[in-house]
């Protein structure tokens, strides 16, 4: 398991987001958080990531306590926020060589390693341009190679195609999961959008802080009663 | 985490630092530009207003710009420091911060980190501005170049642990012009940068308390002893003193419990 949450609950001042939320995700398969906005989903993203602090039950990332060995948790991930992250004045290598030297790795190592993703990501002939000139599908592009530069087990994407096309969002899905597929990286992808989600994906649905279903897309529409997941999304939440 | 991977680390804070500030290098010209109207245009019309005595670390009387010169020193560092601040504002506003909060090594070493990095291109700064001076003739001894930068450096580590605990607690960049009636004018106007205390004392005594309560006053003196090549150990203990404590107090503000590093409000 790379990810095991056990009763995970936080509350801002008086507002519950996050209620009892248990799941554990499996190695080397695609994950899809799927829920409405307002459901928990980028609360539950500042917990696996340590931006908030846990207030209530267990996270273990790769076996590591998030809590008690933070350090070694946090080299277990990589991460794609929301909104972009990337330092739009410096050029893409620039930025992949500053996230691997917050991880520790060397100049030599990040150029290896930075150049290697980047043409995965087709993406190596602009190593050298300014991320501000990089169109909106690429840029996050660049996001996901950097968040692989240091090698994580573990991908977390927290609704990664927000203001992209409907093609660059498809295009960006699909390499997520050539990579997941091809090496065997656990994905979790935050999404509200039901298209980006596959029946046979592992679904996990999240809908006012607490999580209504988790089991294979297929299942939880049987379990449902339901013909498809679009359906099922909308019985359980009333979004879709 | 081995010692190597604090050193690389370290290394690649400081290279972004310096790539944004070459990324915005007529920020560092425009910089100059306010310390340089006070030393050429203001001083000028001031020397003959306000007389200086003879006062510690100057062994005769001075001119108005040798005195203001240290004051402009921390005037440098003060805006850089708040510029900064907002810069961190913007950040994190723009997630960019959290890429550095992510990073598997102690938040207190990258913050830290941060600051030098910060601090190093306005400890430039000064000296860019210390080599201008001397067309005014302001000519500390040539060893008070070496001897300044421990100062420098305190300083703008003491001002750039205020700017990232202003930043901790500014909700939104809008806030951030409050910054400079509330913060940047009031420590740079009360203290020792443009006139010397006896004078603030004879003026006014509780505008006299006021200025020896601000840490600037204690910054910039010692600036101004160590470039006239004088150890003002009260300087440099208060400086070092409210350094610690700012650092702690910015660095518990960057702590998970915190949502305020998250920008806004994930739901």
């Amino acid at each position: 398991m790379t990810i095991e949450a056990s009763h995970i609950s936080f509350r801002y001042g008086d507002t519950p987001v996050l209620k009892e939320v248990s799941f554990a995700l499996t190695s080397g398969r695609f994950h899809a958080l799927l829920g409405p906005n307002g459901a928990g989903k980028s609360t539950l993203f500042g917990l696996l990531t340590r931006l908030l602090a846990l207030q209530q039950g267990e996270l273990l990332l790769a076996g590591q306590s998030l809590k008690k060995q933070p350090s070694e948790a946090m080299r277990q991930i990589g991460v794609v926020f929301q909104q972009n992250a990337l330092d739009l004045d410096l050029t893409v290598r620039q930025n992949l060589q500053y996230h691997a030297a917050l991880h520790g790795l060397s100049r030599k190592e990040a150029r290896y390693r930075g150049d290697r993703e980047l043409e995965r990501f087709e993406l190596l002939a602009r190593a050298n341009e300014p991320v501000r000139k990089l169109n909106g599908g690429h840029r996050r592009r660049v996001e996901i190679a950097r968040a692989l530069l240091h090698e994580p087990t573990l991908l977390l994407l927290d609704e990664p195609t927000v203001g992209l096309d409907v093609a660059s969002r498809r295009a960006l899905n699909e390499h997520v999961r050539i990579l997941c597929a091809e090496a065997g990286l656990t994905v979790l992808w935050a999404t509200h959008l039901i298209e980006e989600v596959q029946q046979d994906d592992r679904v996990l649905i999240l809908h006012q802080g607490q999580l209504l279903a988790d089991g294979a897309g297929h299942d939880i529409c049987e379990a449902e009663g339901t013909r498809d997941l679009a359906e099922t999304f909308h019985t359980l939440t009333g979004a879709g | 985490m081995k010692a190597a991977h604090y050193w690389h680390c370290f290394v690649g804070i400081q290279t972004r630092e310096w790539l944004r500030f070459w990324q915005q290098r007529t920020r560092f010209a425009s910089a100059l530009v306010r310390p340089l109207l006070w030393l050429v245009v203001f001083a000028a019309g001031f020397r003959a207003v306000l007389g200086i005595s003879i006062i510690p670390p100057y062994q005769t009387y001075i001119t108005y710009e040798t005195y203001i010169a240290p004051g402009l020193c921390g005037m440098i560092i003060l805006f850089n420091s708040m510029q900064g601040a907002l810069s961190m504002v913007y950040d994190r506003e723009l997630g960019s911060m959290r890429v550095l909060l992510m990073s598997p090594l102690p938040r207190p070493f990258l913050l830290v980190t941060k600051l030098l990095a910060m601090g190093v291109v306005s400890v430039g700064q000064v000296y860019v501005f210390l080599l201008l001076a001397l067309l005014v003739d302001v000519e500390p001894p040539l060893w008070g170049y070496l001897a300044v930068l421990p100062a420098l450096i305190l300083t703008s580590l003491m001002l750039g642990a205020l700017g990232l605990l202003i930043a901790t607690w500014i909700k939104q960049l809008e806030n951030f012009a409050g910054v400079m009636n509330f913060v940047i004018f009031p420590m740079f106007f009360m203290s020792s940068a443009l006139y010397p205390l006896w004078k603030m004392n004879e003026a006014s005594p509780w505008l006299y308390w006021i200025c020896q309560f601000n840490p600037f006053t204690h910054a910039v003196e010692a600036i101004r002893f160590s470039l006239y090549l004088e150890w003002n150990p009260t300087a440099y203990g208060i400086t070092a003193g409210v350094t610690i404590v700012l650092a702690l107090l910015a660095t518990a503000g960057f702590r998970p419990q915190r949502t305020k590093i998250l920008g806004t409000k994930p739901a």
